[in-house]
């Protein structure tokens, strides 16, 4: 009995390590590949964008897991706040002349304030009644961005333009590896700040609320300030997102943030995982992936298999949501955890 | 001596519903006192009404402090500890962090520690679980988890919602006796709602009879048991 005891938390010990070890060397190379690859062009400027943005959207994803996954408080609406972030970075660079790196403070600040005000009211809201508002706000938010009145600001339907900033210092890497080196740093940080929120007493509260907010509520937890609260930092989260995505992507535009990309910052957290953070990066990753391949990919597999129908073009994307869903209802996560486990008891006889 | 919980004129809504209809009485200090009543008599939602979970209007006394304008997280920091109906586990969080999550309020770390070892004297069975996720516990443990958060907020009043409910007759046994213990050396008072009245009748000094959110029926459990009303209606012979 001792000798169990005492043996299983050294063995979790040595994952712990482990896990944490392969980390911080993958996050090396995922930082030395800019320099590594240089102007040789062996990873085009085209993909460093890519993984950028897979990592931007990982940081959304991240934001809606927190108010989701952790907090048990659905949103149809986060590409609100994404777009806010967005709107934000591209104001301050383009009429006030902002360094790229300040505007993130700055949309974080003015989202955590617009989420903290949207989720007092939302306290009121459960469920499907807080889903409906979210997506109400996911709807409203692209059109006041059109508004007359607000249009010296915005550029209105046209968008704003930006450029990409250059790398500092005369580092030898191109405008896009230097951002991808950005872009990583924030979400190495952000992930980082997640994890310590969690692992922290009001982390521990904001799970017990969503477990069962009532008794939370009678072990002394103020539900609403929490729930307002938690509402604000997703809201942060995702804002800083955008923020990104607006430096790395060049331009804004109210068509940019329509609420297919609350859905699919709300398809990300489910199919990566809800309530974990590495479920958040897998997420990142297929936001970007499937907007970017599943056409494509269809176009492929109809001509591939001589399919005697056309499948529409998002086909693939609904039969991959629907097989993952069935296979993985933990998410792809989840379902990765589950298997690891299973092979361990196998290896361990 | 002054009574721990006065309760006059108590009126709780769901919404619009009315649910308690000025409901008046009182608890002794130390002693543990029952609601009975049928379903839909308005028991848990008068222990909601206490804990300010529900919408509610009237007087309610705690300790000589009025409560009734008071949030739920202040009332608990004075000592009111709310067991919920069907445990409320926060089943993504180990045993060990369930308790803690009761003490995050309390400012005396002395005294948080002691309450911890006095819940393991309590329910040793907690303490071989430490570590487990909440939710794997059994119902039985579950309903040890959620008496011993309560007593993590270091409380002078317990509300009990029906900790039978759906458990082994051997384990409620359990449990019931661990709960007299509590009040006999913890000096923690209790304010028991049960289904069985049976068995509250034989744990509580006192009872109170709901029916459709008024009190029809007051006395020491005692009496109550020889009742020929409460025989027939409760307890069925």
């Amino acid at each position: 009995m001792t000798a169990i005891t005492t043996a299983a938390p050294v063995a979790a010990e040595t994952s712990r390590n482990l896990t944490r070890t392969l980390l911080i060397g993958l996050l090396l190379v995922a930082a030395a590949l800019p320099f590594l690859v240089g102007k040789s062009g062996f990873i085009s400027n085209f993909t460093f964008l890519q993984l950028s943005l897979m990592i931007v959207y990982a940081i959304a994803v991240l934001g809606l897991n927190l108010l989701t996954g952790f907090n048990g408080q659905i949103s149809l609406g986060h590409g609100a706040f994404f777009a806010v972030g967005a709107y934000t970075a591209a104001i301050l660079i383009e009429h006030y002349g902002v360094n790229y790196w300040l505007t993130l403070p700055a949309a974080a600040l003015i989202c955590f304030v617009i989420g903290y005000l949207f989720g007092l009211p939302a306290l009121r809201l459960e469920g499907h009644y807080l889903a409906l508002a979210t997506f109400g706000l996911a709807i409203a938010v692209p059109q006041m961005l059109k508004y007359k009145h607000l249009e010296p600001l915005t550029n209105g339907v046209m968008g704003i333009n930006l450029l990409k900033p250059d790398a500092p210092f005369g580092l030898p890497l191109s405008g896009d590896q230097w951002m991808y080196l950005v872009v990583l740093v924030v979400a190495v940080a952000m992930f980082w700040m997640a994890r310590n929120l969690l692992n922290s007493r009001p982390g521990r509260a904001m799970v017990a609320i969503r477990d069962h907010t009532l008794a939370a509520g009678t072990m002394g937890i103020d539900t609403s300030r929490y729930k307002a609260t938690v509402f604000g930092i997703s809201a942060l989260y995702v804002g800083v997102a955008g923020a990104l995505h607006a430096i790395i992507f060049e331009f804004v535009s109210p068509d940019s943030f329509r609420f297919e990309l609350s859905i699919a910052i709300l398809v990300g957290a489910v199919v990566g995982g809800v309530a974990s953070l590495p479920g958040a990066v897998i997420g990142g990753i297929f936001v970007q992936f499937i907007e970017k391949y599943a056409d494509a990919m269809t176009k492929k597999l109809t001509q591939a298999i001589h399919l005697p129908l056309e499948l529409q073009p998002w086909t693939l994307y609904g039969i991959t949501l629907i097989v993952l869903i069935y296979v993985m209802p933990g998410g792809i996560a989840g379902g990765l955890a589950a298997l690891w486990a299973r092979l361990r008891r196998h290896k361990g006889g | 001596m002054a009574p721990l919980l006065e309760i006059s004129s108590l009126r709780a809504y769901y919404g619009a519903t009315e649910a308690l209809h000025g409901l008046s009485f009182s608890i002794a200090q130390g002693g543990i006192t029952t609601l009975l009543g049928a379903n839909g008599a308005g028991k848990t939602t008068t222990l909601r009404a206490i804990s300010g979970l529900v919408r509610r209007e009237g007087s309610i006394v705690f300790d000589g402090r009025p409560i009734d304008k008071m949030a739920t997280e202040d009332i608990t920091r004075l000592g009111v500890a709310h067991v919920p109906e069907g445990r409320g586990t926060f089943v993504g969080l180990s045993v060990e962090e369930n308790l803690k999550i009761a003490s995050y309020g309390r400012r005396d770390k002395s005294g948080v520690r002691r309450d911890l070892d006095l819940v393991f004297t309590y329910f040793p069975r907690l303490k071989e679980r430490i570590a487990q996720q909440a939710g794997t516990l059994s119902g039985g443990e579950q309903q040890m988890l959620a008496i011993s958060r309560a007593l993590m907020l270091g409380p002078r009043l317990m509300l009990l919602d029906e900790p039978s409910f759906g458990l082994a007759p051997l384990i409620v046994q359990e449990i019931f006796q661990i709960m007299r213990r509590i009040n006999e050396e913890a000096g923690v008072s209790m304010l028991l709602v049960e289904q069985n009245a049976a068995l509250a009748l034989n744990l509580a000094e006192n009872a109170y009879v709901l029916e459709t959110g008024t009190v029809v029926m007051a006395g020491p459990s005692a009496e109550l048991k020889n009742d020929e009303g409460i025989r027939k209606s409760y307890l069925g012979y």
